[in-house]
């Protein structure tokens, strides 16, 4: 049996039960990584030692009786802007090039108490700041659909690697669409959560009030399986949610009869292509064949979300930031006495000239310009007019989503406006590929839930991305209608035509 | 909207980025298109509405004043750049000449 065609769930089980062992499992993922790494670039770091051990040590526990946790040697590849205590965590940034966390995220500290077994970190655009994982400092991924197109981003590793079955599940992070995104152009499942379901505590910061890790996955119910480990209290940030957290897995059942989902007509005005447009389409269909009812309704602040967001977040960003300085960690010039053509020579003080000259040459030019973007913004003259007016716009997208769930449940439509669009299309213009993000990022300014799912397939063969949006913390009902609408379709049990794996599991048939 | 390179290079010191003069032109052209672009919100009357800085309605969050576990010096300085041991070195803060 290949790797591919076990589910998160069904390996966990198939582990429990004996019909496979933690280090047959990781051997098999870790090879097929070895095998497709070099044309997806999908990992900056493949820990095969430390995947062994932990995968040795969990079958060790289980001969001997002893309790495992409950993803016990389940491979996971977690997103580099993660913080791991035994690998380098570089967030695709020259600047983090040599960095080596002192403790683990809180939510890698959660997926090691479960027993999962971490395979490697992957590439992501640096310091998660674009939508097509061409800016990351090692190299862009390459979508497994089409070698030739972009993933999306930022987490285009993690969504890459789970499309081509190189991790059945994987960690990303979403602070305006960098889960759900990716997950749509590579024809994936992924969730943001609700902000503050999960501990943003070693997730090294874009913006604080945008960020949040979740799942990503070949379906919803393996999220389901992911997210009831990773959510949950953290006193660790002052921002996580002090909430129980359900057994998602076990909320999946109930019919969607009765469930109300929203349709925002603006959605598909001019700039969607048609293609997806009808999958999306087709997806309402799907959903009203299960019981569910689809009404129109307004986000009438919807069109100032992308202006709203490249506000916000490259403000917190030009603060979160300013910890780069050349002295604690991370990219540090050579001494003053080889001093370059820059702008900053002469005047300043040897300590400023550092700074400035570390974080010049440490940055990419995506992030540069965010940092600039976001001091001009905060500064003097400039706040109210910017910074302080986009939080209030903020607060009319926030409402905006209050309205609507007082009439629906659920709000659905396109995750992107476009399948996987070419490497190389969109590099000269900051602006289009911020507009790539024109349907996610009022997600994550009015802190609510969402997820995307694949919905179908255009003519050449590219995932289209259908996305829900749910109130906060509902969390069961986002999964249970994903969970739904996969198990109506098989949109999300094609695999792209890439080579077979080189190992396949010992397992005879899948558990259920 | 138009940004001078002279106002990007001063928001360049402000935020401590040495940019190349092949940057700086770059940044003029493309934060003057970006800053063009969201004041699209400038069309919104927002004269009534509060600003939202964050999506959830939290107070502060406080904990027990209690001694908890930290890093060791060790863990600490393992990725600074320069170090002793016990601190991390930087260059002159005042300058060779001590002037401010």
């Amino acid at each position: 049996m290949q790797p591919a065609d076990l589910s998160a769930i069904d390996i966990v089980t198939a582990i429990r039960q004996g019909d496979l062992t933690a280090l047959q499992c990781t051997e098999a993922f870790l090879n097929r990584i070895e095998q497709l790494n070099g044309s997806i670039n999908a990992f900056l770091n493949i820990d095969r030692d430390g995947a062994m051990a932990t995968a040795t040590a969990i079958d060790a526990r289980r001969r001997a009786g002893q309790p495992l946790g409950p993803l016990a040697g389940l491979p996971v590849a977690v997103k580099d802007a993660l913080c791991t205590a035994d690998l380098p965590t570089t967030c695709a940034s020259k600047m983090l090039a040599l960095f080596q966390p002192p403790y683990d995220a809180h939510v890698v500290s959660r997926l090691r108490q479960a027993d999962a077994v971490i395979v490697g970190k992957t590439n992501m655009d640096e310091f998660a700041m674009g939508g097509s994982n061409e800016n990351s400092a090692f190299g862009p991924v390459h979508n497994p659909w089409d070698l030739s197109r972009a993933p999306g981003g930022s987490s285009g590793g993690s969504a890459a690697c789970v499309a081509a079955d190189m991790a059945p599940v994987a960690i990303g992070s979403d602070t305006g669409g960098s889960i759900r995104q990716p997950a749509g152009l590579c024809g994936i499942t992924g969730l943001k959560p609700t902000y503050g379901r999960v501990s943003r505590r070693g997730l090294i910061a874009f913006a604080s009030s945008l960020d949040q890790v979740g799942p990503m996955a070949r379906s919803a119910a393996d999220c389901a399986l992911l997210l009831e480990t990773i959510a949950g209290h953290d006193p660790g940030d002052s921002t996580s949610l002090a909430v129980d957290v359900p057994r998602y897995t076990e909320l999946l059942e109930q019919p969607l009869t009765g469930v109300r989902i929203g349709r925002v007509p603006e959605h598909f005005a001019a700039g969607l292509d048609p293609e997806v447009a009808k999958g999306v389409e087709e997806a309402f269909a799907v959903f009203k064949a299960a019981g569910a009812t689809v009404h129109d309704i307004q986000m009438p602040h919807a069109k100032y979300g992308v202006p709203t967001y490249y506000l916000v977040a490259p403000c917190e960003a030009s603060s979160n930031l300013a910890r780069y300085d050349g002295v604690h960690y991370g990219h540090r010039c050579a001494e003053q006495s080889q001093r370059t053509g820059t702008k900053t020579s002469g005047s300043e003080l040897p300590l400023v000239e550092m700074y400035c000259r570390s974080r010049g040459e440490g940055f990419g030019p995506e992030v540069k310009r965010r940092i600039m973007l976001g001091t001009y913004a905060l500064s003097s003259g400039y706040y109210d007019a910017y910074y302080a007016k986009a939080l209030k716009v903020r607060r009319l997208i926030r409402q905006d989503y209050l309205d609507a769930f007082q009439k629906v449940d659920l709000i659905g439509g396109p995750v992107s406006a476009t399948a996987a669009f070419t490497l190389g299309e969109k590099t000269g213009d900051p602006l289009a590929m911020y507009l790539v993000d024109l349907y996610t990022v009022c997600t994550n300014l009015a802190g609510v839930g969402g997820i995307s799912f694949p919905c179908g397939f255009t003519k050449s063969g590219l995932p289209i991305g259908f996305q829900l949006q749910s109130p906060a913390l509902a969390e069961p009902l986002l999964l249970r209608a994903s969970d739904r609408f996969q198990r109506l379709t098989d949109w999300h049990r094609r695999r792209p035509s890439l080579p077979a794996s080189a190992t396949s599991l010992p397992v005879a048939r899948a558990p259920h | 909207m138009t940004l001078s390179r002279q106002e990007v290079a001063t928001v360049g010191k402000l935020a401590r980025l040495a940019l190349t003069e092949t940057e700086l032109d770059t940044m003029t052209r493309e934060l003057s298109n970006i800053v063009g672009f969201v004041s699209l919100l400038e069309e919104l009357d927002t004269t009534r509405v509060e600003p939202l800085a964050h999506p959830l309605d939290t107070q502060n969050v406080f904990r027990e004043d209690v001694v908890g576990a930290s890093l060791t010096t060790a863990e600490a300085l393992q990725s600074a750049p320069r170090h002793d041991g016990q601190h991390f070195l930087v260059p002159a803060v005042l300058g060779e000449s001590g002037a401010a």
